[in-house]
C-alpha cells in the first residue's frame, strides 16, 4: 500500500498548494472514471446470468455453491442457515414456497427443515464463467464476425499503406503538371465525413455489385486523404540526392519506391498502420449499411445487432465486447507512446 | 520492406537478390518488370501517373463521384436506390425540408423528424463542445504539471479514445441500466433504482457525458502538446514575480494556448455535428426522438426500409456538408494564422 501512496504522491516540488489537491482529485477520479467502466465490463463478463441479474451487484463473479444430495436429480444450492436457537448449518434448498424454504441437510437427506428465507444466505465462491466466452463461438456466428473483422482490418490496412504511399511518393518526389491540383483536391476532401456521402456511396457500391461483400466495406475506406497527406509530409523530408544516386545506378522508379522510399518512411507508415487498424476495426456506420447478410457482419455490427436482439443475454454480449476490445487494448499497451506522439504531432485520429 | 535503413551505396545485385527472397519482395520484384517497360515508354512523368493512379481511381470512385452524385440524388424522389430508377423533382426535397410553420417548433414542419434532429444536434453541440473543452483543458493543464509517471496518467485519460463506439455505447448502456453499476453506487445515498436512459433529460445528459468520456483524451493530448511548446522561461519569470497560479493561467497559458484551443474547438465542433455511433448504440435515438441526431436521421431516412427516402437523406446530408465545410474553412483559417504566429516566434 505504501508503494502505491508513494507512487501517487511523489512530487518534484516541495509543499502543498490547492492546485496540488485539485490535481490529485482529478487524477484519481480519472482513474476510476476512465478505466473503471472497462474493468467493470471485464469482471462482469465472467459472471453467470444469475450473478448478472443480482442487485446489488458484486465486483467479483460469484456463484452459489451446489451439492449433489442423494434422492434429488439436480444438484441443490447450498445455504448458510441460522436456526432460531442461534446455531448455524449448511443446508441445501429443495424448493421455496413463499417466504419459506424447504431445506435438507446433505448428510441426512431424509429430513426436510422449513426455514424462513430471511435466515439463509447462499454459500458462494468466486468462479469465472468462461462459457460466456466459449459458447458464443459455438452458438452464434461470433467466429464468423471475428474472421470478417480481421479480414477487413488486415486487407484494408495493407491496401491503405500501399496505395497511399505510392500516391504520396508521386506527390512528394515528382514534378508533373497538375500536381498542385491533385494536392488541393485531396486537401479539400480531408474533412468530408462519410456521413455526408453515405447515400450516393451506397448506390456506387451497388452498381459495382459490392452489396453484401466485405470488399464493399474495404474499398471506400482505403484512399484516405489523411494517409496521403501524412505520408507526403514525411517523404518530403527524405533527401532527393538518394533518389538521384539510385537513378545513376540504373535503378527503376519502382525499385526506388520500394527499396528506398518505403524503408525510409517506416516511422510514418507505422503510425498510419496503427491508425488504420484502429479505424477499420472500430468502423460501424458503413459496415452497418453495406452488410445485410448475417454471415458477413463484422464484430461491431454483430455486437450491436445482438445487443438489440438478445436483450436479456448480457453475459454473452459482455464477453463478446471484451473480445472485440482485445486488439485495440494490445495496440494501446504496446504502442501507446507512438500513438500519442502521432496524435499530438498530426492531430489525426 | 524488411530493411530499416538504406545505405547511400548503389543497390547492388546481391542486395536485390536478397530482397526478392521475402514474399513481399518477390511480388514487388515481379511488378518491377512491367513497371520498367512502362518507364521506358513514358519516362519519369509517366511513372508519377502510375504511382498516383491506384489512389486516384479509388478516391474518385468512392469519394469524388459520390460527392457529385449526392447533388443529383437530392433532386430526385422515391424509394428506389439506383439513380436511373429515380424521378427528377428539382428542389422539391429542399422545399420539404424547409416547409415549416415555425422553425423553432419541429412539429409544425413537413419534415418534423429532420428539424427535431437539427434542434437536438444544435443543443447537443453546444453542451458537448463546452463540456469537452473544459474537461480537455483541465486534463491537459493537470498532465502538464510536474507529475511523476506522467506517461501513466496520460494513458489513463487517453485509453477510451481507442475503444470502438459500439464498445463505448455497450459499456455505458450496461452501467446505466436499471440493475446497473450507477444505481448500485447511488443506493447508499437513498436513491431508488432508475432507468437512466428512458428519461429524456438523463438520456441527453449521458449522450453528452459518454461522448465526452470517449473523445476527451484526444483533445487533451493536442492541448498538452500546445502547453509543452510554451517556453519555460515565461513561467520562471512569473514565479520570480510571485504571480498567483490563476494570474499565470490568465496572462501566460491562455493567450499562448489560444491557437491550439481554436483548433481543438473547431475539430470538436466538426465531430459533434456528425455524432452518431456511440449515441445510437447507447440510446438508439430515444426515448422518443430526444437523442436522435442528424447523422442518424440521414441513416434512417436513407436506409431504413419502411420510410426510405434517399433523396431527402441526400438533401439533408448536403445541408450538413455545408455546415461542415464552413467549420472546416474556419479551422483552416485558424491553423494558417497559427502557423504565421509560429514563424514569428
Amino acid at each position: 500500500m505504501s508503494a502505491v501512496t508513494t507512487f501517487l504522491l511523489r512530487r518534484r516540488g516541495r509543499g502543498w498548494h490547492w492546485t496540488d489537491v485539485v490535481t490529485w482529485i482529478w487524477l484519481i477520479s480519472g482513474v476510476f472514471l476512465m478505466f473503471g467502466p472497462a474493468v467493470w465490463l471485464v469482471f462482469s463478463s465472467f459472471k453467470t446470468p444469475a450473478a448478472l441479474a443480482e442487485f446489488p451487484p458484486s465486483f467479483l463473479p460469484y456463484v452459489t455453491e451446489q451439492a449433489v444430495v442423494p434422492g434429488y436429480d439436480k444438484p441443490l444450492p447450498l445455504y448458510n442457515v441460522t436456526m432460531p436457537d442461534g446455531s448455524t448449518y449448511v443446508l441445501a434448498e429443495v424448493r421455496r414456497i413463499g417466504i419459506m424454504g424447504q431445506m435438507v441437510d446433505p448428510k441426512q437427506p431424509g429430513e426436510i427443515v422449513k426455514v424462513n428465507i430471511k435466515d439463509r444466505t447462499p454459500v458462494r465462491e468466486v468462479e469465472f464463467a468462461t462459457n460466456n466466452y466459449t459458447e458464443p463461438f459455438q452458438r452464434f456466428d461470433f467466429f464468423l464476425f471475428l474472421r470478417n473483422s480481421v479480414f477487413v482490418t488486415v486487407v484494408a490496412t495493407a491496401i491503405t499503406l500501399l496505395v497511399n504511399s505510392m500516391a504520396a511518393f508521386a506527390l512528394s518526389k515528382y514534378q508533373f503538371p497538375g500536381r498542385t491540383a491533385v494536392m488541393l483536391m485531396i486537401l479539400a476532401t480531408l474533412m468530408v465525413p462519410l456521413s455526408v456521402i453515405v447515400v450516393p456511396l451506397y448506390s456506387v457500391i451497388g452498381s459495382l455489385n459490392l452489396f453484401d461483400s466485405l470488399w464493399g466495406v474495404i474499398l471506400p475506406t482505403v484512399a484516405t486523404p489523411t494517409g496521403v497527406f501524412l505520408l507526403r509530409q514525411y517523404m518530403l523530408t527524405i533527401p532527393d540526392e538518394l533518389i538521384d544516386a539510385a537513378r545513376m545506378d540504373k535503378a527503376s522508379e519502382w525499385q526506388i519506391y520500394w527499396r528506398i522510399i518505403l524503408p525510409l518512411s517506416a516511422p510514418a507508415l507505422a503510425v498510419l498502420a496503427i491508425f488504420s487498424v484502429v479505424w477499420r476495426w472500430n468502423d460501424f456506420l458503413w459496415p452497418l449499411i453495406v452488410l445485410s447478410r448475417k454471415e458477413l457482419y463484422t464484430l461491431q455490427v454483430g455486437l450491436n445487432v445482438y445487443a438489440g436482439e438478445l436483450n436479456v443475454q448480457w453475459h454473452y454480449i459482455l464477453a463478446m465486447t471484451v473480445v472485440s476490445m482485445i486488439p485495440v487494448v494490445l495496440i494501446f499497451v504496446f504502442l501507446q507512446r507512438f500513438i500519442t506522439t502521432g496524435i499530438a504531432g498530426s492531430g489525426l485520429k | 520492406m524488411a530493411e530499416k535503413t538504406v545505405s547511400s551505396e548503389p543497390p547492388a545485385k546481391a542486395g536485390l537478390r536478397q530482397a526478392l527472397l521475402t514474399p513481399v519482395g518477390l511480388a514487388m520484384g515481379i511488378v518491377d518488370i512491367p513497371m520498367r517497360a512502362w518507364q521506358k515508354l513514358t519516362g519519369l512523368n509517366g511513372m508519377a501517373g502510375v504511382f498516383l493512379a491506384p489512389n486516384m481511381v479509388i478516391f474518385s470512385v468512392f469519394v469524388l463521384l459520390p460527392l457529385v452524385i449526392n447533388f443529383i440524388y437530392s433532386t430526385t424522389s422515391g424509394g428506389a436506390i439506383f439513380l436511373p430508377n429515380r424521378t427528377y423533382v428539382g428542389a422539391e426535397q429542399y422545399r420539404i425540408l424547409f416547409d415549416c410553420g415555425s422553425y423553432l417548433d419541429p412539429s409544425t414542419c413537413a419534415a418534423d423528424t429532420f428539424w427535431a434532429a437539427v434542434r437536438n444536434t444544435a443543443v447537443f453541440v453546444v453542451f458537448q463542445v463546452t463540456a469537452m473543452l473544459i474537461a480537455a483543458l483541465a486534463t491537459a493543464l493537470i498532465l502538464n504539471r510536474e507529475l511523476s509517471n506522467r506517461g501513466f496518467w496520460r494513458a489513463v485519460f487517453f485509453f477510451p479514445v481507442l475503444l470502438s463506439p459500439v464498445v463505448v455505447g455497450l459499456i455505458w448502456k450496461w452501467i446505466l441500466q436499471r440493475e446497473g453499476l450507477l444505481n448500485y453506487a447511488l443506493s447508499p445515498f437513498g436513491f431508488e433504482p432508475f432507468s437512466w436512459l428512458s428519461d429524456r433529460f438523463w438520456a441527453f445528459f449521458f449522450a453528452v457525458f459518454v461522448s465526452v468520456w470517449a473523445h476527451m483524451g484526444f483533445y487533451a493530448l493536442i492541448l498538452l502538446a500546445g502547453l509543452q511548446a510554451i517556453p519555460k522561461d515565461l513561467y520562471e519569470a512569473a514565479a520570480m514575480d510571485k504571480a498567483s497560479p490563476t494570474r499565470i493561467f490568465r496572462r501566460i497559458t491562455l493567450p499562448l494556448l489560444m491557437p491550439n484551443l481554436i483548433v481543438v474547438l473547431v475539430l470538436a465542433l466538426i465531430r459533434a455535428v456528425q455524432i452518431f455511433d456511440e449515441v445510437f448504440v447507447l440510446t438508439g435515438g430515444g426515448p422518443g426522438t430526444s437523442t436522435m441526431y442528424i447523422t442518424q436521421f440521414i441513416y434512417e431516412t436513407g436506409f431504413a426500409s419502411s420510410l426510405r427516402n434517399p433523396g431527402l437523406a441526400s438533401a439533408a446530408s448536403i445541408l450538413m456538408g455545408i455546415v461542415l465545410v464552413i467549420l472546416t474553412l474556419v479551422q483552416l483559417a485558424a491553423s494558417s494564422r497559427n502557423e504565421k504566429k509560429g514563424t514569428r516566434r
